[in-house]
């Protein structure tokens, strides 16, 4: 098999930053150093070259939602947006609470073009009664549980959940913390805007309410658990304050979070629908401190693809959700990293060697060092473009970001030596 | 003006233009003949995703007096269920050649949306809990028959379920827009978490504010909400909260007592209060008619519409 040389760029990894050409042969990095030559060549020059980023939370809608995205094409928008690896969430129809489900998520991802993880739920059908088979799960590769799009409500649930899992080497469970009672039917954030706009809201407290509790769960069990779309001030300093006292917690902020907030909401384009919900210039700001500061471990795009007709409809009736994965890291950049809030080596952090940690995944986020799998990530941090949601890769154009302009784009990405992503063009 | 979606799309001058219309369009409806062939040609669909027989006919009515065609569309709120979007039922009905649609919905924004994929006209008539701009309108044409051209400086308290209440968010923006003095009276439960950029006070005790009002707007409840943990019972709504004949007794002498309609008898209003003397109940209904027809006027007439 031929070498493949990636040259002229900056190489970014768990080490530091460094000028360097990067030599893969046969799926593995073989050599890091200056001037290296080979069969073929990347041009990175002006770009980062790092490991491949890692989301442990994107929704594949395989198996039963197919007409808004399948785990193909799911993984092709993954990887323009640089991810090499993505976890599965388990809210599809049936749901991944069975072991035959989960096999066919996977066997569906193995010729994707990024690794595809499965989640397991927590509970049977997700209904947050009785325990999923866990341990069945765990024995096909299931290291994340979580009942997304549904939070396990129950506290007795919830204490047991966390108890079992801590029998599965690795396993941690996600909650998805909003409680429905203090939801109640609301579909934006409960707030000025809410308020203004006549829409039901889903209050701040509803989120910081599960956090408190699960955090005391954490405690009290030992278990290792992690938040998902962690939105408010109230529940960052939650976290803040678990992880101070020594709690196995770990939590992760989508970009939306730290992009948009309930103003938006004033269109009443449901494209800016989502759970948790868009939140107050509050939030935002506090989501920003959590990520400078570590208290949110990762970013995780909450890739949530709809029908275009299920987002024609009014604002409450439309289904909550927003597309994430093929404009992260440009908005990660723009908000986080030019700003100053996050350096370009926290930013890889908390996009791939943190989520890999979390999800157990050992050939991603790895240091870019001989011997390593050649899950690679190759950033143009200059590069200007516009989103078009007709140009997305994603079965869905539920994008909020629509003719925004970003700066910064994944000009290739490597799956296990395999250039899926050659200058911005998916190539499986 | 293309669309009428919000109270706040207008400005204190054109709310002014709009009553002034719709006070020579209440002499119209008192002639013998109440029909003008003002519109005559005009195509008018009245979208209704929610029952309203009240706001359905008050619009209808107006657009025949002003000789539109209107054509009632009937949408069960199922077939949006059944997976047509609302973009598709629309964008049938602009095929069939209309002018204006006159929309109520169960959904805040609805008609903000349909303004966005046709060329038609858009008169929002209620949606969800969002605005209801025309009961607005049709409230300040009514005070301003009754207590002169301007409001400025009346104290007017909207009592009831703000939160879930369409005629409240238009009608305290549409009052505070000539110069009254809004207060919302109702528990914490059934106000908003905040009520920041709205130009209100907020009262939780409405005895207390009763003695200096010069209008008392009481609102519909709705007996579901104490099931959703809003208020104990009705008994108790009505003993903390109703416009009862003891607490009308103690109104200032011209007070005005105004509902947009359907009435609770006995539970936000007594039955005596609803039809004595300060009561302006049936003069809200029937200057229903004149300020539609000022708004489909202003929006389809000379001037107005595709301009």
């Amino acid at each position: 098999m031929a070498d493949l040389v990636i040259r002229g760029g900056r190489v970014l990894d768990p080490g530091g930053e460094r000028t360097a050409d990067v030599r893969v042969h046969d799926g593995v990095v073989v050599e890091v150093g200056e001037h290296l030559t080979g069969d073929a060549t990347l041009d990175a020059s002006g770009c980062l070259v790092a490991p491949g980023l890692v989301d442990v939370h994107v929704h594949l809608r395989e198996p039963g939602m197919e007409e808004a995205e399948t785990v193909e094409t799911g993984a092709r928008a993954a990887a323009l947006g640089g991810y090499t690896a993505v976890v599965a969430m388990p809210n599809t129809t049936p749901p991944l609470d069975d072991p035959t489900v989960v096999a066919a998520v996977l066997a569906a991802g193995a010729r994707a073009a990024c690794e595809v993880v499965s989640s397991g739920t927590i509970t049977r059908g997700r209904a947050g009664e009785e325990l999923a088979p866990m341990g069945e799960l765990h024995a096909l590769g299931v290291r994340m549980f979580t009942d997304d799009g549904d939070c396990v409500a129950d506290a007795g649930v919830m204490r047991r959940a966390l108890e079992y899992a801590r029998a599965l080497p690795g396993a941690v469970i996600s909650q998805h913390a909003e409680d429905p009672a203090l939801v109640a039917g609301g579909a934006m954030h409960e707030g000025e805007w809410s308020s203004r706009l006549g829409i039901p809201g889903r209050p701040a407290v509803a989120e910081e309410v599960v956090v408190a509790r699960d955090v005391i769960l954490a405690r009290a069990t030992g278990a290792r658990l992690h938040f998902q779309h962690i939105s408010t001030a109230g529940a960052v300093e939650l976290v803040r304050a678990a992880k101070a006292a020594g709690a196995r917690v770990t939590a992760e902020a989508c970009p939306h979070h730290f992009t948009l907030t309930d103003a938006c909401c004033a269109t009443f384009d449901p494209v800016f629908k989502v759970n948790p919900p868009l939140r107050a210039d509050a939030d935002l700001a506090a989501i920003k401190a959590g990520l400078a500061d570590g208290t949110i471990d990762v970013i995780a795009t909450d890739h949530a693809p709809h029908p275009t007709a299920a987002k024609e409809r009014p604002f409450e009736e439309a289904p909550s959700g927003m597309l994430g994965l093929e404009t992260a890291l440009a908005l990660v950049w723009e908000e986080l990293v030019r700003p100053g809030v996050l350096t370009p080596l926290a930013a890889f952090a908390a996009c791939s060697w943190k989520p890999a940690a979390i999800a157990g995944l050992a050939h991603h986020g790895v240091p870019v060092a001989p011997g390593a799998v050649a899950n690679l990530c190759v950033f143009d941090p200059e590069h200007r473009w516009e989103v078009a949601p007709d140009r997305l890769a994603s079965k869905a154009r539920n994008t909020p970001f629509a003719g925004r302009a970003l700066t910064g784009k994944v000009r290739h990405t490597l799956l296990r030596g395999d250039v899926v992503v050659r200058d911005g063009e998916a190539q499986r | 003006m293309k669309h009428l979606l919000s109270v706040g799309d207008l400005d204190r001058s054109a709310i002014e233009q709009l009553l002034e219309l719709a006070t020579s369009f209440r002499e119209v409806t008192r002639r013998e003949i109440p029909k003008v062939p003002a519109l005559r040609g005009k195509v008018v669909v009245s979208l209704f995703y929610e029952d309203s027989t009240r706001t359905r006919i008050s619009f209808e009515t107006a657009a025949k007096r002003l000789s539109c065609d209107v054509m009632g569309f009937s949408v069960a709120s199922s077939s949006v269920t059944k997976g047509e979007s609302l973009r598709d039922t629309v964008q049938t009905i602009e095929a069939m050649g209309i002018d204006a649609v006159v929309m109520r919905h169960s959904a805040a924004g609805a008609p903000h949306r349909v303004a966005g994929w046709i060329d038609a006209s858009v008169v929002n008539a209620g949606d969800g809990c969002h605005e209801h701009p025309t009961q607005a309108l049709l409230d300040l044409l009514t005070l301003r028959h009754r207590i002169g051209p301007g409001i400025d400086g009346a104290r007017i308290a909207i009592v009831g379920d703000i939160l879930h209440s369409r005629v409240a968010r238009s009608g305290a923006h549409a009052f505070a827009a000539l110069g009254a003095d809004v207060t919302l009276v109702a528990p914490p439960t059934m106000l908003p978490s905040t009520v920041a950029g709205w130009p209100v006070t907020v009262s939780h005790d409405l005895d207390a504010v009763l003695g200096d009002l010069d209008v008392v707007y009481l609102l519909r409840i709705q007996r579901e909400r104490q099931r959703e943990t809003r208020f104990p019972s009705l008994r108790e709504y009505t003993a903390r909260y109703g416009l009862t004949v003891e607490r009308a007794a103690r109104l200032r002498p011209e007070a005005l007592i105004m509902h947009p309609g359907p009435m609770n008898r006995g539970v936000e209003i007594a039955a005596e209060v609803a039809e004595g003397p300060a009561s302006l109940i049936t003069e809200q209904v029937e200057n229903g008619v004149a300020m539609r027809m000022a708004v489909l006027y202003e929006l389809l007439g000379a001037g107005g519409g595709h301009g």
